[in-house]
């Protein structure tokens, strides 16, 4: 398959080039300036952008298990949908994904079915249940490219040690969801004004600094790769810039909602505002997005969690945690914090391909000849509403819809193949 | 001149939405029902026809029965549906109870729920106006309104009377109502806890100032008002023994003489004498204790009127 696009403004080496592409046999073959070769597909990308495919670190697919929220095949359609070309699966499925098998089945769907490259995150502890090491050398040799016990969190220090010793011996990163289980309790929202205010129970930030600080010593001392997932408050932000300031490999990430959400998003009562980390103060948000300004914050996930309405449809502090974000974290960022100003567009771009791809050694990430072609084309002029209709995962539990969002998808292409073509596309 | 407030419809999910004008309506046509609660005959055809749902998930016998007694009272008929969280976490969801509800021809729900927002959401159900009977530690409006009441009736004007409410703020939903609906009528409210009971940020979510030592809180003191104090507070971690707090932040004829002289004594019930409050004080002629619990009946008699859109 040897597919050509015309026209485009073409991010490639941190700066955009107008031109075309050409991809063949999976690859690159050719950047820039205007080709002319035969192809098999031409695509003209006339005023719209060719972007590297963006890279999700922090992806919930939801199978095995849980299949009527999400599965392989609609969580990397909702992925290509959103620009995505790779996704991480977060192993918190039923089974967990903490044995060679479950790694295997995964993969195997993916190869088979998927929209987006899908690479399995193996878990830390065996069932996610914080008592014994997983089978993290067998999880390498099958191809996991990290480790997390994400949803949940290694409450025992001692182990968490050895856990990241093991790791380290493997050269696995250790992706964390930092949580103190006694100190988030059975907290509904931050602890924060809207908490006061509505009588929920809170979640203090204190309780992802304490893990964080704690896994941050606990890394120095094993000298494993740590990444932390979903950070969320300004003095989390301290901690890991002392880290960086040492020279420890520790690394992470912001979800779009932490970057554009407070807590006053919680006011509604609204379930698509319910997450974890919950959405912080205005302060920490702030700090959020001046850390990803400065790379701080190391790149952008979207923590994609799906939950069906009947699971959402509840009582604040009955429904689950959690929103989808695959399908929404480009258009969502390019509103309000490039649109804004708050951001450079090649910063947001950066966040979301070549960023994440360093953190975990992925391919991608990057437009360069010989690269594998995963890409995608955005419009960024045009607005799309954001509907139940139009959203391809199989849940719909987001707190951005029935809103005007803007930069329209209208290719992704996935290892030189199109997995997903906007309808008035062509 | 302002217009007169509508009510007809509307649900009253907390005071926020309520304005100090139609609050004050609120109280005139309470103050209407109390008079027929103190007939012999204490019926009047108003709602005839209507039906009010309790509708609680969370047990309450006594706010379930002044709901139901202020339906009947106005002629309403009253079904009753009760159940607990866990049961109905197993089985049904709200949403599906609601549904089934509504089917029956409910015109208006008067909710009791351990999750806040939860009247929100039998209202987006139901299409139909709600009472909210309490929401977690959220809200409770009725009893603010009963308790604003309380103070009017026998205070008359609520604007700068000084006062003071002591025990579990964190909590309380009493408190919460109570400080939105008494600092919109310009009452100066004082909360008063243990630090470990009290929520961040009072002073800017609310127009209230915090004390942790009582002496200090009570301070001429127009009005002082108790909270419950509960024992699984205490294997929360939140406080070392009833004996310890009782020590510190007991209403007594002691710790009353730094409030007015004759400051009006409520509590929201149901009290634990000798913990938060002594008998000595409960049962004082300052006490309002008893009458708010009949002001109950003819608030949420006044709120059911209004909401209904009863012909007088
Ligand atoms: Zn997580």
């Amino acid at each position: 398959m040897k597919t050509l696009i015309k026209n485009a403004n073409i991010f490639t080496q941190g700066k955009f080039i107008k031109g075309d592409i050409f991809i063949e046999r999976k690859k690159i073959a050719k950047i820039g300036g205007t080709i002319t070769v035969n192809a098999d597909k031409t695509i003209d990308a006339k005023g719209a952008c060719v972007l590297p495919g963006f890279i999700d670190l922090h992806s919930h697919l939801r199978d095995p298990g849980q299949t009527y929220k999400e599965d392989i095949v609609t969580g990397t359609l909702a992925a290509a949908h959103g620009g995505y070309t790779a996704v991480c699966a977060m192993p918190n499925t039923e089974p967990v994904t903490d044995n060679i098998a479950s790694v295997e089945y995964i993969q195997l769907r993916a190869k088979d079915y998927g929209y987006a490259r899908v690479y399995v995150v193996g878990a830390i502890t065996k069932k996610l249940a914080g008592e014994e090491i997983a089978e993290m050398a067998t999880m390498k040799a099958g191809g996991i490219v990290a480790v997390s016990d994400d949803g949940k969190c290694v409450q025992n220090a001692r182990l968490m040690l050895s856990c990241m010793k093991y790791a380290s011996n493997f050269d696995l990163p250790v992706i964390i969801h930092p949580e103190d289980y006694s100190l988030a309790g059975k907290g509904q929202i931050h602890s924060g004004k809207v908490a006061t205010k509505l009588g929920l129970s809170s979640i203090p930030g204190l309780a992802e600094e304490v893990i964080i600080a704690r896994d941050i010593m606990l890394a120095e001392n094993t000298g494993a790769q740590l990444h932390i997932a979903h950070i969320s408050t300004a003095r989390s932000l301290e901690l890991v810039k002392n880290a960086k300031d040492k020279g420890l490999p520790v690394t992470c990430e912001v979800t779009p909602h932490h970057l554009v959400l407070n807590e006053e998003a919680n006011l509604t009562f609204d379930t698509n505002t319910k997450m974890k980390p919950p959405l912080r103060s205005e302060k920490d948000r702030l700090a959020c997005v001046q850390a990803l300004k400065e790379g701080l914050i190391d790149c952008i996930a979207t923590d994609h969690a799906p939950h069906a309405d009947f699971e959402k449809e509840k009582e604040f502090d009955i429904a689950p945690f959690g929103i989808i974000g695959l399908e929404t974290a480009f258009p969502v960022l390019y509103k309000n914090l490039v649109q804004t100003g708050k951001i450079s567009l090649n910063r947001l771009i950066e966040a979301l391909t070549i960023a994440p791809a360093k953190i975990l050694n992925l391919p991608g990430g990057v437009l360069a000849e010989g690269k594998i072609a995963d890409l995608t084309i955005i419009d960024l002029e045009q607005e799309t509403l954001f509907s139940v209709e139009n959203i391809l995962s199989k849940s719909k539990n987001t707190p951005w819809l029935n809103q005007f969002l803007p930069g329209r998808v209208m290719f992704t292409i996935c290892n030189g193949n199109i997995t997903y073509k906007d309808s008035e596309s062509e | 001149m302002t217009s007169k407030p509508q009510f007809a419809g509307r649900s009253l999910f907390d005071l926020d939405d309520y304005s100090r004008e139609e609050i004050m309506f609120i109280l005139e046509a309470a103050k209407g029902m109390k008079e027929i609660n103190l007939r012999e005959y204490k019926k009047i055809p108003t709602l005839k026809g209507k039906t009010v749902c309790t509708l609680f998930i969370e047990n309450s016998t006594r706010t379930r029965m002044s709901f139901e007694l202020a339906a009947n009272r106005l002629s309403a008929d009253v079904v009753s549906f009760q159940s607990s969280i866990s049961s109905l976490q197993k089985g049904e969801s709200l949403q599906d109870t609601v549904y089934t509800l509504n089917a029956m021809g409910i015109d208006l729900y008067c909710i009791r729920h351990s999750s806040p927002g939860s009247p929100q959401l039998v209202n987006k159900y139901s299409g139909k106006p709600v009472i909210n009977g309490g929401d977690g530690r959220h809200s409770h409006p009725t009893q603010a309104l009963l308790d604003i009441f309380s103070i009017w009736e026998k205070l008359g004007d609520i604007k700068g009377l000084k006062i003071t409410i002591v025990g579990d703020i964190l909590n309380s939903r009493v408190v919460r109502s109570n400080l939105i609906g008494m600092g919109k009528l310009g009452a100066k409210v004082t909360v008063c806890g243990p630090k470990t009971l009290m929520p961040s940020n009072m002073e800017s979510v609310y127009d209230c100032r915090v004390e942790y030592d009582l002496q200090r809180a009570l301070k001429d003191a127009d009005v002082v008002m108790g909270l419950r104090m509960q024992l699984e507070r205490m294997t929360e971690g939140l406080f070392p023994s009833l004996e310890e707090y009782s020590k510190h932040y007991v209403l007594s004829k002691e710790t009353l003489k730094y409030a007015k002289k004759n400051a009006l004594i409520m509590h929201p019930g149901p009290m634990n004498r000798g913990v938060e409050i002594l008998p000595e004080i409960a049962d004082s002629n300052q006490s309002v204790i008893v009458e708010q619990v009949a002001n109950g009946v003819a608030v949420r008699m006044a709120l059911m009127f209004l909401i209904l859109g009863g012909k007088a």
